[in-house]
C-alpha cells in the first residue's frame, strides 16, 4: 500500500532521507530550507533506523561532516540554501576531488550576498558550472514538484554512488515551501558495512583489516601526472554520465513551432503558458531539463530542426539560456525571459514576452 | 657490578643526521660520522660502543625511527 | 662482548613498529612530526587497534601522515579535520577516530571546527602539533607564534600591536565541559615521548568510554622555519616555548 501524504517540499526531503536508508544528515539552519532539519529532529530517526542527524556549527562544518561520513562509505547528505551552499563550495570541491558519493540539497533563494529569502534559480551557474575550484561536475537534479523532492533523494543517492560523484538536488524556495500530495517511497533499511563493501567495493575508511591495504581518501596529488590522471578519470566519468543519465520531460512539444525551456518551479508556470497559447491556436510546447548536468543538449539540438525558436524562462538573469544556446548552436533564435529577487514570473507575462521576443520576430 | 651491554643499529641510508639521538643519549655513545650517506647527511654512529647500555632513548627520540636497539643483560653476560 | 655479538646474542629491545610504513618521511631532519607519528603508531600497536583506527590528516606538513601510519586515513580540507572526525565517529562508534592538526590548521583556520567538536564532546582524540609557525607554506606566522618571534610574515618579530597575542588554544579548550582530558606534552627526548605516548593511549581509551573529547597538544619544533639546527631548535623550544605553553596534564576527568 502506498503512503500518500500532504507535505511541504522541505519536509519530504527529510521523510525521503529516512525512508531511503540514509545514514547521516548534517546541516545548518537557513531560510527557506530549515524544515529539512526540523523535520528530521522531530522524526528522531536515530531511534528507528539509526540515522545520525546533527546540527553543525556552520555550513562549512556540515559539508565537511558529509565528507567524513562519505569517506566511511555511508549514505550522507546535507541541505542548505544559496548563501549556505556558497560556504559549502570548498567541501564540495574536495568531495569531487576525492570521488565521494553524497547528496546535497540547495533550496535556492535570491542573491547575490544575503539577498532575499524568496525563491530564485540564480545558482544554476554555481551548481552546473562548478561553484568551487578545479574541473568538476555534480550530478544535478531539478525537481518541479513535492513528489520529485521525494523521488530525487533516492535517485540522487543512487546516481551518486553509481559514479562516486556528489549529487545535488537544485530546488528553490517555492518547491521547498509548497505543500502538495506526495506518495512517499517505500522504506529501505540502512546498509550494513558488509553490504556497503559488497555493493560498492572496499574503498571506504572502515579500518585497515589484515586482509587489505590501507584505504586513504584524499584529493591531493602533488605530482602533475597524478593530478592529470585524476582529472582524466573524472572527465571520463562525466562523459559517461552525459551519455547515460540525461533526464528531461516534454510538454506538448511533438508538434510545437515554439519551445519554452524551463526547469524546476519555472516549468510549472510555463506549462500554464503553453496551455493558454494552445487555446489561442499557437503551437507552443515545452522541454524541461530534469538533470541540469547532464544537460539534455542532444534533445534540444533535435528540437532546433522542428521549431522556429526557443525561449528559456528562469528566475535569474539568464543562466541556463547559455546551455540552450550552445545546444542550438545558432540554428534558431534562443530568447530569454527572467525575473529576479524572488519574483516568480506569471504565465501571462511569459506570454507577453513570447509575443514580443519570439512570435513577432 | 656488571653493566648492561647494548648496541644500536642505525639505518644509515635513512638517517637524516639531525643529531637528536646524539643529544638524547645518556652515555655519549653516539656521534656524527665524518662520512656522509647517499643523501649527504652525516649519519649517527656508535662512536663509543662500549658505553651503550641499550636504553633505547636514541631510537625513541629519532624522528625517522631509523634505529634498532639490542641489549644483553648482565646475567646473560656471565653465562656467555 | 663486541657490538656484533650483542646484536647476535642480545635481546631486541627496540625496533620500528609495523604500524609505521617503510616509506621515508618527507619531513626535514629533526622534525617533531616524525616522533609524534611514531608515538601514535606505537600506541596503536600496543593497544592492538590498527584495524579499528581511522586518522584524519590536516593540510600542512603532516598532510602526508597517511603515507607513514599504516591505517585508514581521511585527508581533510584545511582546518576541517574535527568535522570529518565528528561524522566518522558518530557513524562508526566502534572505531577509534583521531585528528592530527598543526597550529595553523587547528588554531587559525579551523578554530571553529575544533572548539565545536570539543564542545559537543565528540568521542575522539584530537592531536595538536604546535610549533608556532606555518611549516609547509614556508615559515609564516601562526596564531601560536610567540611575541617577538621572527617569521616570514613577521620579519622583524611578532608584535602585539600588529598581530595581537599568542593564542593558547589548549587553555581555551580545557574548560569546555565536553572535553574530558587535556594534556600538553613535547617529543624532544625519549622521556618526553614516553610521557606523550601515555597521554595518547589515555585519549584513545577515553574515546571508547563515552567520556567526551581528549585533546593532546605537542609542543614541537620547526627547525627549518625557525632557521636553527634540530638540536638547537629543541633547546630554543625548551627555553622559549615551554614558559608560554607549560607542559603537563591540564584536565583529567
Amino acid at each position: 500500500m502506498s503512503d500518500v501524504k500532504l507535505l511541504k517540499g522541505n519536509e519530504v526531503i527529510a521523510e525521503a532521507a529516512i525512508r531511503c536508508g540514509c545514514d547521516g544528515y548534517f546541516g545548518y539552519p537557513i531560510t527557506p530550507q530549515s524544515e529539512v532539519m526540523e523535520t528530521l529532529m522531530e522524526r528522531a530517526p536515530w531511534n528507528t533506523t539509526g540515522m545520525v542527524v546533527l546540527q553543525a556549527e556552520s555550513e562549512v562544518a556540515a559539508i565537511n561532516m558529509v565528507y567524513g561520513g562519505a569517506c566511511c562509505g555511508k549514505k550522507v547528505m546535507t541541505s542548505s540554501s544559496s548563501p549556505g551552499v556558497s560556504l559549502k563550495q570548498e567541501g564540495i570541491s574536495y568531495l569531487c576531488g576525492a570521488e565521494l558519493p553524497c547528496l546535497i540539497v540547495n533550496v535556492q533563494r535570491g542573491g547575490p550576498g544575503l539577498g532575499t529569502i524568496q525563491p530564485s534559480q540564480a545558482d544554476y551557474f554555481q551548481t552546473v558550472k562548478g561553484g568551487g575550484h578545479g574541473d568538476y561536475k555534480l550530478i544535478v537534479l531539478a525537481p518541479n514538484s513535492v513528489q520529485e523532492m521525494n523521488d530525487f533523494v533516492d535517485l540522487g543517492f543512487e546516481l551518486s554512488f553509481k559514479y562516486r560523484v556528489p549529487a545535488m538536488i537544485l530546488s528553490d524556495g517555492m518547491i521547498g515551501q509548497m505543500m502538495e500530495k506526495v506518495t512517499l517511497s517505500p522504506k529501505k533499511p540502512r546498509r550494513t558495512e558488509e553490504e556497503i563493501i559488497k555493493e560498492d567495493g572496499d574503498w571506504a575508511t572502515t579500518g585497515k583489516t589484515a586482509d587489505r591495504e590501507q584505504n586513504v581518501i584524499t584529493s591531493l596529488a602533488l605530482k602533475a601526472e597524478e593530478q592529470e590522471a585524476t582529472n582524466l578519470r573524472l572527465q571520463a566519468k562525466y562523459k559517461e554520465i552525459q551519455e547515460n543519465e540525461v533526464r528531461y520531460e516534454t510538454y506538448k512539444a511533438d508538434d510545437a513551432e515554439y519551445l519554452l525551456v524551463a526547469f524546476g518551479s519555472c516549468s510549472r508556470i510555463c506549462s500554464k503558458t503553453v496551455d493558454t497559447a494552445r487555446e489561442d491556436g499557437i503551437k507552443l510546447g515545452m522541454i524541461r531539463p530534469i538533470t541540469l548536468f547532464p544537460f539534455p543538449t542532444k534533445q534540444i539540438k533535435e528540437f532546433a530542426k522542428q521549431v522556429k525558436g526557443f525561449m528559456t524562462v528562469e528566475m535569474n538573469a539568464g543562466q541556463m539560456v547559455e546551455d540552450v544556446r550552445l545546444a542550438v548552436n545558432g540554428e534558431k533564435p534562443v530568447e530569454f525571459y527572467g525575473r529576479f529577487g524572488g519574483i516568480i514570473p506569471s504565465p501571462e507575462e511569459i506570454r507577453v514576452a513570447l509575443e514580443k521576443q519570439l512570435f513577432n520576430k | 657490578m656488571a653493566k648492561v651491554k647494548g648496541a644500536v643499529v642505525v639505518d644509515i641510508e635513512k638517517c637524516k643526521g639531525c643529531g637528536i639521538c646524539i643529544d638524547d643519549c645518556p652515555t655519549d655513545t653516539l656521534a656524527f660520522e665524518r662520512a656522509v650517506n647517499g643523501k649527504g647527511y652525516h649519519y649517527a654512529y656508535m662512536k663509543a660502543p662500549e658505553l651503550c647500555i641499550g636504553c633505547s632513548n636514541c631510537a625513541i627520540s629519532c624522528p625517522d625511527t631509523v634505529i634498532t636497539v639490542y641489549r644483553v643483560k648482565p646475567e646473560r653476560k656471565k653465562t656467555s | 662482548m663486541d657490538v656484533k655479538e650483542i646484536i647476535a646474542k642480545g635481546d631486541l629491545v627496540y625496533e620500528k613498529t609495523k604500524v609505521l610504513t617503510d616509506k621515508e618521511m618527507h619531513y626535514c631532519p629533526g622534525c617533531t612530526h616524525g616522533t609524534v607519528h611514531k608515538a601514535i603508531a606505537e600506541v596503536i600497536e600496543e593497544m592492538g587497534i590498527q584495524e579499528k583506527t581511522i586518522g584524519i590528516s590536516p593540510v600542512g606538513c603532516s598532510v602526508f601522515a597517511y603515507e607513514y601510519l599504516h591505517i585508514d586515513w581521511q585527508q581533510a580540507a584545511h582546518g576541517r579535520a574535527p568535522a570529518l572526525a565528528t561524522a566518522t565517529k558518530r557513524l562508526m562508534p566502534e572505531k577509534y577516530v583521531f585528528t592530527y592538526q598543526g597550529d595553523g590548521d587547528i588554531a587559525s583556520i579551523g578554530c571553529a571546527e575544533a572548539i565545536h567538536a570539543c564542545n559537543r564532546g565528540e568521542n575522539i582524540l584530537m592531536i595538536f602539533i604546535n610549533n608556532g609557525i606555518y611549516g609547509m607554506t614556508g615559515g609564516q606566522m601562526a596564531p601560536t607564534t610567540l611575541d617577538g618571534m621572527k617569521t616570514a610574515t613577521s620579519p622583524t618579530g611578532r608584535t602585539v600591536e600588529q598581530n595581537g597575542y599568542t593564542l593558547d588554544l589548549t587553555k581555551m579548550i580545557a574548560p569546555l565541559p565536553g572535553v574530558c582530558y587535556v594534556a600538553r606534552h613535547s617529543a624532544d627526548t625519549a622521556a618526553a615521548t614516553r610521557k606523550l605516548k601515555r597521554a595518547l593511549k589515555k585519549g584513545f581509551e577515553n574515546s571508547m568510554k563515552n567520556k567526551g573529547t581528549s585533546f593532546v597538544e605537542v609542543i614541537s619544533t620547526c627547525n627549518s622555519g625557525w632557521k636553527m639546527s634540530p638540536v638547537a631548535a629543541n633547546e630554543w623550544m625548551r627555553e622559549n616555548m615551554f614558559p608560554v605553553f607549560p607542559l603537563g596534564t591540564i584536565k583529567d576527568e
